[in-house]
């Protein structure tokens, strides 16, 4: 009798150490998506300002600007209707648009003398940076907390506790990141 | 070693600094207490015949353990300082200067340690640049909320934005899994062990100098008459561990750092996923092979690489395992194009 109430005891005790370690990566998760969103927000800030101080220079490139804008356009509206499917796509579509305007802007020495012009690419480069290094913590924290609630033991109580897995951030199916970039050498 | 274990790890070896430390004090204190004024630990009672006849236990009078007390006090107060101060003190021993956003190079160093520590998923330690011309890079701090990354102007001149990802995201593993506290706390320490051996030993030279009649036969005392063979013994062992105390903490800090360099290399390249980055940027630290001058020999395990630009990184064998405060560069170099290998397969 006592032997069973102090296993049964002994296991409550393990229950309650492991829904408090998923509560603790749930929050861990949900802060780290929140992260993405305070990049995605600057990134859309900051286009308008790079758009308009390269746009002198970069006559001849109307339609990679344009694509930016109209990238950043659906990014924003996306982002206003809340669809978590939409946001990636449409985020995917400006992050690649931004790619490609970063390319061509090499072809330009002016543009890369400018001051302002470098202090913005700087600027852009960094939020870019931001998306990806946040997207990938998020990644790995949603993958521990999925881990941990699919291992042997766990995965008995973990639903019934009411823990859901987490998506993980990635590109869309369609997306044309996934496909391989074409080079066009000829000038 | 996952991260957790890494830190419960360093947060012990602190624990364990410290308390050798105090140790150590202690032994010297009791040591110049025992030798100079004649205090023992452990009294032997002295039997004496009284007007009765009957013998009578008689504790001699103690002389009061300044030494003991004064080193006592002296350690914890100088734990204490290394915890409260020892980054703000190894920061300034190199005439750090914070990074401004103004510069329009500087505000890309600043841009890449809030990348590195989003991608690290702790808070932004606080940038510093060191006026040298050599490439070199360390973090201090106590805490990943109390920390600092410190890279020379050289550095931040010949490193591309890649590869000052892959050197920040380095010191990013060392803050994260603390083992920032263990380095600050033994460079703050270890200052204040070679300061105190050269006291006792000062002192040491001093009581030689100045007659020995006076000084350790005082007949009566605890010790009556000479030292004995297992006085002597021990006074040896004293003299030595007080002359050698500043190697062997040089010799632990070193033994300390140098498996640490491996593993925050591997980490550096699971935060950027660029391992080939942090490859390129050692290989261009390596080619500045003049010393880091800012970089005082204190705080050279707490670098990415050897700030005294001595070759013997590049030895490989029983006196580099031994002397060397860093892995050679060419092992780290090796290692990090495996894993770009691995990856790319």
């Amino acid at each position: 009798m006592t032997v069973a109430l102090i296993a049964l005891g002994a296991i409550a005790l393990w229950v309650i150490a492991v829904f408090n370690k998923l509560i603790s990566l749930k929050n861990k998760v949900a802060n780290a998506f929140k992260q993405i969103d305070v990049q995605l927000k600057r990134r859309h800030d900051l286009i308008p300002n790079l758009v308009n101080s390269v746009k002198g220079e970069m006559k001849f490139e109307k339609e990679t600007l344009e694509k930016v804008i109209q990238a950043r356009t659906a990014a924003v509206s996306a982002s206003a209707s809340g669809n978590m499917n939409e946001i990636l796509q449409k985020e995917g579509m400006l992050t690649q648009a931004l790619g490609r305007l970063f390319a061509v802007a090499e072809n330009y020495p002016n543009l890369k003398a400018n001051e302002a012009v470098k202090a913005l690419m700087e600027e852009l480069t960094h939020t870019e940076n931001q998306i990806g290094f946040s997207r990938q913590l998020y990644n790995d924290l949603a993958t521990d907390f999925n881990i941990k609630q699919q291992v042997f033991p766990n995965n008995l109580f973990a639903g019934a506790l009411g823990f859901t897995q987490s998506i993980l951030w990635e590109l869309p199916a369609d997306s044309k990141e996934r496909e391989t970039p074409k080079v066009n050498l000829t000038v | 070693m996952n991260i957790y274990e890494q830190q419960a790890n360093n947060k012990r070896l602190s624990v364990f600094i410290m308390g050798v430390f105090v140790a150590f004090f202690l032994f010297i204190g009791l040591g110049f207490d025992y030798f100079y004024i004649n205090f023992t630990p452990v009294p032997e009672p002295e039997y004496s015949m009284n007007d009765y006849g009957y013998y009578e236990v008689e504790m001699k009078r103690q002389a009061i353990p300044y030494g003991t007390l004064l080193t006592l006090i002296l350690s914890f107060g100088m734990v204490i300082n290394s915890m409260i101060n020892g980054p703000r003190m190894v920061l300034r021993s190199t005439m750090a200067r914070r990074a401004v956003s103004t510069d329009i190079k500087e505000k890309q160093f600043l841009n890449v340690v809030a990348e590195m520590s989003t991608a690290a998923g702790i808070p932004m330690p606080q940038a510093y640049l060191m006026p040298d011309i050599d490439l070199n890079a360390f973090a201090t701090g106590f805490s990943p909320q109390d920390s600092h990354v410190a890279i020379t102007e050289g550095l931040l001149k010949e490193l591309n934005r890649e590869e000052l990802q892959a050197v920040i995201g380095h010191e990013m593993s060392h803050i994260k899994n603390y083992d920032i506290r263990l380095m600050t706390i033994t460079a703050a320490l270890m200052g204040a062990v070679g300061l105190v051996s050269d006291f006792a030993g000062r002192a040491m030279r001093f009581r030689g100098s100045s007659g020995s009649s006076s000084g350790r036969s005082s007949g009566s005392g605890g010790r009556r008459g000479g030292l004995g063979p297992l006085m002597l013994v021990i006074f040896v062992v004293w003299i030595l561990f007080v002359i050698l105390a500043p190697l062997i903490s040089r010799l632990l800090a070193m033994a300390i750092s140098r498996k640490r360099e491996y593993l925050a290399d591997a980490s550096s390249a699971e935060i950027t996923r660029n391992p080939l980055a942090l490859a390129s940027a050692l290989e261009k630290i390596r080619a500045a092979v003049s010393p880091t001058y800012a970089v005082n020999n204190g705080i050279a395990h707490m670098c990415i690489t050897d700030p005294r630009g001595s070759l013997i990184e590049e030895k490989m064998g029983l006196a580099a395992d031994v002397f060397a405060t860093h892995p050679p560069m060419e092992k780290r170099i090796l290692a990090l194009k495996m894993m770009a290998y691995q990856n790319s397969r």
